[in-house]
């Protein structure tokens, strides 16, 4: 939402002060999981519970109550002004990255959150290797994705 | 009353909060984090770094606490074997996330933002996790 018009030399599009806030809320909302339930804020984990897929250990209600959360709190900024008008990328697209994204989390014990946020900040080896796996292979992706000439993004 | 539900909620929207302001629900964005070779958006660290100073402060209170606050005991990992599962997992995840420039959280909270789009990319997502759930039946 450009709280800030600070800029990165040499990077014109990165918005490094809007970066820092929203991840430091990110790790405001894992400690709130952390202090007060004693659990991980691992967003795939926790979807799949609240589908009833396995996953978190938490209350299938909790698991509910915190996935609700989380458009609930883009809407809120929505309100303010923040989200943007992002481009999605096309249905068959969508479709296939997000079957692979779910078998991946399921298989890979996380995402970004419970790997990324969660994990690494408490130095799990786990969560070490799983993150620099899934930022390679995502980096691989989209270079591959570019060379070939393939865009998803309007 | 439980707050747990409540507390559940709260750290929910402010999770989904965080991802809106640091630009996570804007599949671009996460694109250009992952397109070091070409174009990058180094925004993506700023997201992780914040988040990853507030998370190691956090950790820290969690040896000197008898148990969470409306919890009665934390249910932390404990495993640390690498096994193949883990790696090939994260692997497929990684191409997931660079294909549509989508992850689990900003998935379910651009919901609010772009409804459609998000709401094919969450549907698959349980579709593939249902299947991993098939397999292990």
């Amino acid at each position: 939402m450009m709280l800030a018009t600070f800029t990165l030399p040499g990077f014109p599009d990165a918005a490094p002060v809007d970066g820092l806030i929203g991840g430091g809320l990110i790790g405001l909302a894992a400690a709130i999981m952390l202090l007060g339930l004693g659990r991980i804020a691992g967003v795939s984990g926790i979807a799949a519970k609240a589908a009833g897929l396995g996953g978190s250990g938490m209350s299938r209600t909790g698991a509910f109550a915190f996935v609700i959360g989380l458009p609930l709190g883009a809407f809120l900024v929505m309100l303010a002004g923040g989200g943007g008008d992002p481009s999605f990328a096309g249905t068959v697209p969508l479709v296939i990255a997000g079957v692979i994204v779910g078998v991946g989390t399921r298989l890979g014990s996380g995402c970004t959150s419970g790997h990324g946020v969660c994990g690494m900040s408490r130095l799990s080896a786990r969560s070490i290797v799983a993150t620099g796996v899934f930022m390679a292979t995502g980096i691989a992706t989209v270079a591959l994705m570019n060379a070939a000439g393939w865009e998803v993004l309007s | 009353m439980n707050m747990r539900p409540l507390i559940a909620l709260l750290s929910g929207t402010i999770f989904g909060a965080g991802l809106t302001i640091g630009g996570m629900t804007d599949p671009a964005r996460v694109r250009g984090f992952l397109d070091l070779l070409g174009d990058w958006d180094p925004t993506l660290a700023f997201v992780m770094g914040g988040a990853l100073i507030v998370m190691a402060i956090a950790w820290r209170f969690v040896p000197g606490m008898a148990r969470p606050i409306f919890e009665d005991d934390f249910h932390v990992p404990t495993r640390n074997d690498l096994t193949p599962k883990l790696i090939g997992g994260a692997a497929l995840f990684g191409v997931g996330w660079g294909i549509a420039g989508l992850c689990p959280g900003p998935g379910f909270a651009a919901l609010a933002i772009e409804p459609l789009g998000a709401a094919i990319f969450v549907a698959a997502m349980f579709g593939g996790m249902g299947l991993v759930r098939l397999t292990e039946r």
